[in-house]
């Protein structure tokens, strides 16, 4: 015979120990090692939830349990709204075999109506969540890494072979703010590897190019434009309030100026180059790592780098290195996976190889190893590469 | 006993287009003076005029840079490979 819902909770009730908002809150004031899980639905959730609490929807209970509740000895306290669904989550939890678990008497109602603090998390909206539905399914990213994403503001220096993939991702992605700096219009020899420019546009500008192609990917983000070249005057007013810079420019003067901006403000420098069938892929970001001029601390005279007569690129590698890149941004955003900080990536198209290359800090650089910043420098525009 | 040097694309066309070549010595320093004697140029490419290596280039010995090992004196020994990795501006 079956047994109805009332009989049922009272078993439930009499089984489960349950705890009122109050006792929660000095818990969770003292510190204690225990984790409040809301079993609620994602539309109650995002209404506000308990502060930390991790987000395990009944419906997802058995599915999910132990890839978010990974310690099946710890505290744990289930809540619901009003305080029924969270027994029918413990009951389950504790035939999966978690063994100390509680549920809270009221749910969120109650801990709300005590006056207790909650948190309103900061979600997406519908649209959204269906473009990024394959990154919210991935744990290191989820609504709460795609909010951190759309969050973020992030520099290209450069919209050419190197910028294109890296933008074009970004803004794949859901980067909110996507600053890009070029001042060189789209030449048709360009073609054969920025993708985010057409052969109808040769003779635009490459940064309103480049922003059609961008928002044409994702309407949503804000692509801002920067027509100018970076010299020691303007520098610090284009990367400033920006979170990360990619570096995919053309060029040892900007480069310096790029690294030495973001050691004096701090900002993470996500480094790549190529020439013809090689690329270099790094992140610089004292004092987790050392900066460019750690490497390198002065540009190549003239005569000693590969002039532009000598220039050529295989028009696909920028596309590995500026993605390489990207991927960069993304995990320093999320705050996941190991960076490449402190170490060189080298990738050889011919022979097909990835290399690395261990970077060490200088600890008598001029720029990072120093509080008194030296100043910008204006290196001598020449041709190389 | 020759060790691998990997040569990078810019100084290619020292070594008749060879991504690798052997090289003797015990030394960083001897390995380049080996070098030089097998393709003319290619030292002073790497090292400036006081011996040192030059500031926008990186020696890796087993993908550790040598100025923070012994620098041009660091040892080498058969087996170790030896990359050449220099500044590269292009992104374009």
């Amino acid at each position: 015979m079956a047994v109805s819902k009332d009989q049922w909770l009272k078993q439930l009730r009499s089984d489960i120990p349950e705890v009122s908002p109050e006792d929660v809150r000095s818990e969770l004031d003292a510190k204690k090692d225990v984790l409040i899980v809301d079993v609620r639905e994602g539309d109650e959730y995002r209404q506000g939830h308990l502060p930390g609490a991790v987000h395990l929807p009944r419906g997802f209970l058995e599915l999910q349990a132990e890839s978010k509740l990974t310690d099946s000895t710890k505290d744990i306290i289930a809540y619901c709204a009003g305080g029924v669904r969270s027994l029918f989550a413990v009951d389950t939890l504790k035939k999966m075999g978690y063994g100390k678990v509680r549920s809270m008497a009221g749910g969120f109602t109650r801990w709300k109506q005590n006056g207790h603090p909650f948190d309103v998390p900061e979600v997406l909206d519908d649209d959204d969540r269906e473009r990024y539905a394959r990154h919210l399914t991935i744990d290191e990213v989820g609504e709460a890494g795609q909010v951190k994403l759309k969050k973020a503001k992030v520099l290209c220096i450069g919209a050419g072979g190197l910028g294109s993939p890296a933008a074009y991702y970004l803004a794949a992605a859901g980067i909110g703010t996507l600053g890009l700096v070029d001042y060189d219009v789209v030449d048709k020899t360009n073609l054969q590897r920025q993708i985010l420019h057409t052969d109808d546009r040769v003779g635009e500008l490459k940064t309103e190019s480049a922003k059609k192609t961008l928002l044409g990917l994702n309407p949503k983000i804000d692509v801002k434009l920067y027509n100018e070249r970076i010299t020691s005057q303007n520098i610090d007013e284009i990367v400033s309030g920006y979170d990360i810079i990619v570096d995919g420019c053309d060029n040892f003067p900007t480069r310096y100026l790029v690294n030495d901006a973001c050691v004096k403000h701090g900002i993470p420098n996500v480094h790549g180059s190529i020439y013809r069938f090689e690329g270099q892929v790094t992140v610089f970001w004292p004092p987790k790592g050392p900066c460019y001029r750690c490497l390198f601390p002065e540009p190549p005279p003239p005569e000693m780098a590969p002039s532009c007569a000598e220039a050529g690129v295989l028009g696909v590698l920028p596309g590995v290195i500026g993605v390489l890149e990207a991927i960069e941004v993304i995990k320093i955003i999320l705050g996941k996976g190991d960076l490449l900080v402190g170490r060189l990536l080298t990738y050889d198209a011919l022979e097909a190889k990835f290399r690395e290359l261990k970077l060490r800090r200088n600890p008598d650089c001029k720029y990072c190893g120093s509080d008194d910043f030296p100043g910008y420098i204006d290196y001598e525009q020449f041709c190389a590469i | 006993m020759a060790i691998s040097v990997r040569i990078p694309t810019p100084l290619r066309k020292l070594t008749d287009g060879k991504a690798e070549v052997d090289a003797a010595g015990s030394t960083i320093q001897e390995l380049f003076d080996n070098l030089e004697s097998q393709h003319a140029g290619i030292k002073e490419k790497v090292f400036d005029d006081e011996g040192e290596i030059r500031r926008f280039i990186i020696v890796s010995l087993n993908g550790e840079d040598v100025r923070y090992i012994d620098g041009a004196a660091t040892s080498v020994s058969d087996g170790d490979e030896i990359t050449i990795v220099p500044a590269i501006a292009g992104g374009v």
